[in-house]
């Protein structure tokens, strides 16, 4: 019998792009409550995005860390049209948090009031299940 | 080796909805380019196509294209860099050429992006960034762009939404007077303040509003690149390729250093300068990837034309304006021209061309010696910086 195909990133995001990919445990853990990203045990690098490789020293052999305690707010921006297939979000808030040794792409929450956000202000990484049954993870402050 | 020179540019109208297919578009840049070049294609000897894919839907154009420019069997390369896909290929051009392997090579940039809606268009955009990781989110270029410009303003205090309005106003001083550009209306900044009537004030993604952005246009381009032997044998001005940078940046937007700045061109500039042994201050016009207002403001400051924080005294000062010391995008840039992705760069080489020359008409600055093309694929994730001389 063919190997059942491992495409559960296809739940990331309100429409994903990407089915199939060696970090696709992200999804496992999301599903648990929590954002994992990938360790390098050879060099150390912590990586966000998880990566599958590590391009330092040509080796996979990576260990999962969470994404812990909070990160500073670099930029936001709220659109108020989207792409294709992104119209039922609308408007939302794209954004990025600084933790120091990496930093993470996401959305701000939908609860968090346009006129408290600051650059520079403490947020944290929380899982988000949307009723379409896709996932993301989402930034509320800290 | 020798000199490479520039010795022939065309471009077509960059129009909203272009009433042919992308054969016919493209041939209007490239015979454009011939007719000033007072070439044939049998003098070509290699072509490199530039553009985005996924608007039209022809696989691998550069094949179609070479058919229909009567440039078979010469060898055909497509080259992609997103926005910068034809600055690109100018530069792989140079490398053709300086290396021996080809003396005349045509550059044909093109985009017909009508092919598709516009938020079909955002969709495509958008996946030019990290379709596994951030186009989820819903992303698209003017978020991407507004989001360096959010954290431009929290850094700069003195600097603000009303200095990226200047720099539209300025757009459409020269837009009006180039006639292949979409937009050709002035604009002025109380078209800024948000009222119900101000179009141009309507938030697109914050703090970036309709007036801050280009739009999307079909266009074709194309640059005439030679050896020193064929220019002097075939052209009367030719304008000489001085220096090339190119650089990259990580997709992500995680994986920048830095949301205040556009680091690929900034390094992009370091090498053409250095290339071309002149310096900011040697540069006499420029063209600058101005997809959106904020991204002259980066423009300004990667090139060393202001510090960092300072890019609001040139364009409060108008010392970008034609008659300024450092004249930028006085064709209108892509704010007015549009901004036919794959078309972009090589329309921008065109205009330092024409001011090299002595060509260009209206928007002449006073005598020119050196130019140069900054433009931008992504959001900042290829940069060229090509330099040009006389």
């Amino acid at each position: 019998m063919a190997k059942e195909k491992d495409d559960r990133f296809k739940i990331f995001g309100t429409v994903s792009f990407t089915a199939t990919t060696k970090v696709n445990d992200f999804i496992k853990y999301m599903q648990e409550g929590k954002i994992m990203t990938t360790k390098c045990k050879k060099c150390g690098t912590v990586y966000f995005p998880p990566r599958y490789d590590c391009y330092k020293d040509f080796t996979h052999d990576m260990e999962w860390v969470e994404v812990k305690g909070n990160g500073k707010l670099i930029s936001y921006s709220k659109l108020q049209y989207g792409p294709i297939g992104f119209e039922g979000d609308l408007p939302y808030s794209i954004a990025c948090l600084d933790y120091g040794d990496f930093k993470v792409f996401g959305r701000i929450a939908k609860d968090v009031p346009d006129n408290e956000l600051k650059i520079g202000m403490d947020m944290k990484t929380v899982v988000n299940k949307m009723q379409s049954g896709q996932m993301n993870y989402v930034f509320q402050k800290a | 080796m020798g000199r490479v020179a520039i010795i022939g540019v065309g471009q077509s109208a960059f129009v909203r909805e272009y009433p042919g297919s992308i054969r016919e578009l493209a041939f209007e840049g490239f015979s454009e380019a011939m007719k000033d070049a007072q070439i044939s294609p049998k003098d070509i000897d290699a072509s490199i196509i530039c553009s985005s894919p996924e608007y039209d839907k022809q696989r691998s154009p550069a094949g179609v294209l070479a058919e229909y420019f009567g440039l078979n069997p010469q060898p055909t390369f497509y080259v992609e860099t997103l926005c910068s896909s034809s600055s690109t290929g100018v530069k792989l051009a140079y490398a053709l050429v300086e290396s021996g392997l080809h003396e005349c090579v045509a550059v044909v940039g093109f985009q017909k992006m009508s092919e598709i809606t516009s938020k079909e268009s955002q969709e495509r955009m958008g996946r030019g960034g990290d379709i596994q990781w951030e186009s989820p989110y819903g992303t698209m270029m003017p978020a991407y762009y507004a989001m360096h410009a959010q954290a431009y303003l929290n850094k700069y205090k003195d600097f603000t939404l009303e200095d990226l309005a200047r720099v539209r106003v300025k757009a459409a001083t020269y837009g009006q007077l180039n006639e292949k550009a979409v937009y050709r209306k002035s604009v002025k900044l109380e078209e800024f303040e948000p009222k119900p009537e101000n179009r141009m004030a309507d938030p697109v993604s914050s703090p970036l509003r309709v007036g801050d952005c280009c739009a999307n246009a079909d266009g074709s381009s194309c640059v005439i690149v030679a050896s020193e032997k064929i220019a002097k044998q075939f052209c009367k001005k030719p304008v000489w390729i001085l220096g090339v940078g190119a650089a990259s940046q990580p997709v992500n937007i995680a994986g920048r250093s830095s949301l205040t700045e556009l680091v690929a061109a900034k390094v992009a500039a370091e090498q053409a300068y250095k290339m071309a042994g002149v310096g900011p201050k040697d540069i006499n016009v420029a063209e600058v990837h101005d997809c959106f207002t904020i991204a002259e403001v980066l423009a300004y400051e990667a090139l060393g034309f202001a510090k960092p924080g300072e890019a609001k005294d040139l364009i409060r000062s108008k010392a970008t304006y034609k008659e300024g010391s450092i004249p930028v995008n006085v064709d209108g840039g892509l704010l007015s021209k549009g901004h036919p992705i794959g078309a972009t760069g090589g329309s921008q080489i065109r205009t330092i061309v024409l001011q090299l020359r002595g060509e260009a008409g209206a928007i002449q600055v006073k005598d020119p010696k050196i130019g140069l093309v900054h433009n931008v694929g992504g959001v900042g994730l290829y940069g060229n910086v090509t330099i040009f001389g006389i």
